[in-house]
């Protein structure tokens, strides 16, 4: 029995640890050494791949563009929501229960059934092919799954906190900047992080939005060396490799806000 | 701004699933319902993609919930050990399904891919083949990648679940004498119900909506055999220049989906009932 248990966990450890070991080190292979021999590690290894790749793709531009992007997003979104959440705390009851009910309905509607009538209204406003179209519909389809994450978080908050301020004085925005948010930080943070990955990760929307090779996002740019290198694996490992970066990077760092944010994400959503 | 642009588009998709737009030039005229009949009665494409996505489903559902368990089963107790195979395992999660795909396409490359290398070193080399290019198995290979990327997040919902049944419960239990299975049965499994419906809702939801992996991995192919609904929609309307239809087909899509939460939904308060 206890072997079972230890070769299970063992036996998965190695399915998810091989295939990134693997990337990474056929991203420093030829492509010839690759196919002579493409699991174990060679004498050749060397950096082409990467070199190839940064003489050839604009990729810091890339990364410029898809930072943007999931900045402005995050920032929208946090500061509508917060604030959003806050209302539905603050408000009158019907008020309150119809703002709720709008965004609740907002979770059930899958981005994807909205990609048609997306892209021609922002056709229609001339914001399509531009960054900040772009960060418009991502803000706006992932308010509702923030609005629950702090939302439901704010409310367990102590009644009497509120009622104290607001016995001192403190007016609404005094009570949602001095009280609300700073209590809420937890999952603020959470939604931040849920969004953060969601936005650098997105390929739906930056595919459907944005159309010349100067407004690409990371995924956008990955998915462009499929046919520019066909199967020239090493140079796209390394341009899979960098891209990853930022969120690796963050996940070492900031591991468990990461698994609580998204895990709040998964179960709010 | 969520009004302009999630509301608002919501709407005109459904007015523009009654039309024949091409979305290229703003011309096209009101057609009724004529969209939806195509759709069922002579779209033999939608019907495949429809049944890929059941096929991609029930695949995901299944599979993914079970490991996600077992792994949160297996890896409950913080030991150091088992704290970094949880950050292991939740690891694919933060990976791009661009990247992701890519490194799937790599393990399943026929000529190179390390999936046939394992098989023939093993020696089972005569399963070898082109695993995306077989229409019989290509939607599952991609089921498999998706239940590689997620089940650590799974496992996590699972983790918090376990981590709130009361130690005091299993005490007694033992006190009883039960077996494991028996503690597992009467104990462990019915008070996981809400961890269960939350695993069970978001992979039915997730996998349902699945467009870009599939997108980057196989685009449809071979022959429309991994064409899903998400995919389908993005090609009739951006590739064929089918707006209104596609529109029509977003429509049914909502549809479906509804219906599955609402289901859920009512599960969900039967249990806690």
């Amino acid at each position: 029995m206890r072997f079972l248990r230890f070769s299970i966990i063992w036996i998965y450890a190695l399915i998810i640890f091989i295939p990134l070991l693997v990337v990474i080190e056929s991203s420093f292979k030829s492509l010839a050494d690759l196919y002579t021999n493409p699991l174990l590690p060679s004498r050749q290894m060397n950096l082409a791949a990467y070199q190839t790749l940064i003489s050839q793709v604009p990729l810091l531009h890339y990364f410029r563009n898809s930072f943007i992007v999931t900045v402005a997003t995050i920032v929208i979104v946090l500061w509508c929501s917060s604030m959003i959440a806050f209302g539905i705390l603050r408000l009158p009851r019907i008020l309150s229960a119809i703002i709720y009910g709008v965004f609740s309905l907002g979770m059930m509607i899958p981005t994807q059934v909205n990609m048609i009538p997306v892209f021609l209204e922002l056709s229609h406003l001339h914001i399509i092919d531009t960054l900040y179209g772009l960060i418009f519909v991502e803000s706006a389809f992932l308010l509702p799954v923030a609005v629950f994450i702090i939302g439901g978080f704010m409310r367990t908050l102590q009644k009497e906190l509120l009622e104290a301020a607001w016995i001192d004085g403190a007016n609404e925005w005094q009570m949602f900047f001095r009280i609300a948010v700073p209590l809420s930080t937890p999952s603020i943070a959470s939604a931040a992080i849920f969004c953060s990955v969601i936005v650098w990760n997105d390929l739906l929307f930056p595919l459907l939005l944005l159309k010349s090779s100067s407004n690409w996002t990371i995924p956008l740019a990955l998915l462009s060396f499929e046919g520019q290198y066909q199967t020239n694996y090493p140079v796209i490992f390394a341009g899979v490799l960098l891209a990853s970066i930022p969120m690796v990077v963050l996940y070492v760092f900031l591991q468990r806000y990461f698994i609580a944010g998204i895990t709040a994400g998964a179960i709010k959503g | 701004m969520f009004l302009v642009f999630f509301v608002v588009p919501t709407f005109y998709g459904l007015g523009l699933s009654f039309t024949n737009s091409s979305g290229i030039v703003n011309k096209y005229s009101f057609v009724g319902i004529r969209n939806y009949i195509n759709i069922f009665e002579n779209d033999s494409v939608f019907h495949q993609a429809l049944m890929n996505t059941l096929k991609f489903v029930v695949t995901v559902v299944i599979i993914q919930s079970l490991l996600s368990l077992v792994f949160a089963l297996l890896l409950l107790r913080n030991t150091k050990t088992n704290i970094f195979m949880r950050t292991l395992y939740f690891f694919p999660t933060i990976l791009s399904s661009v990247s992701v795909a890519f490194i799937w396409t790599f393990i399943y490359d026929p000529n190179i891919g390390i999936l046939n290398e394992f098989l023939g070193f093993i020696g089972l080399g005569k399963l070898q083949q082109d695993w995306l290019g077989n229409p019989l198995i290509a939607i599952y290979c991609l089921a498999v990648v998706e239940i590689w990327a997620h089940a650590g997040q799974l496992m996590i919902i699972y983790l918090a679940g376990l981590q709130q049944i009361p130690n005091e419960l299993y005490e007694s239990a033992a006190l009883d004498g039960a077996n494991k299975w028996i503690t597992f049965s009467r104990i462990t499994w019915p008070m996981l119900a809400p961890a269960t419906t939350i695993v069970v809702a978001y992979t039915t939801i997730q996998s349902f909506k699945m467009f870009d992996l599939i997108y980057a991995m196989t685009n449809g192919g071979p022959n429309n055999a991994t064409e899903v609904l998400a995919t389908y929609i993005y090609h009739q309307a951006f590739q064929y220049n089918h707006m209104g239809y596609a529109a029509a087909v977003s429509m049914i899509f909502m549809l479906i989906i509804s219906l599955i939460t609402l289901i859920q939904f009512g599960l969900l308060r039967l249990q806690s009932d």
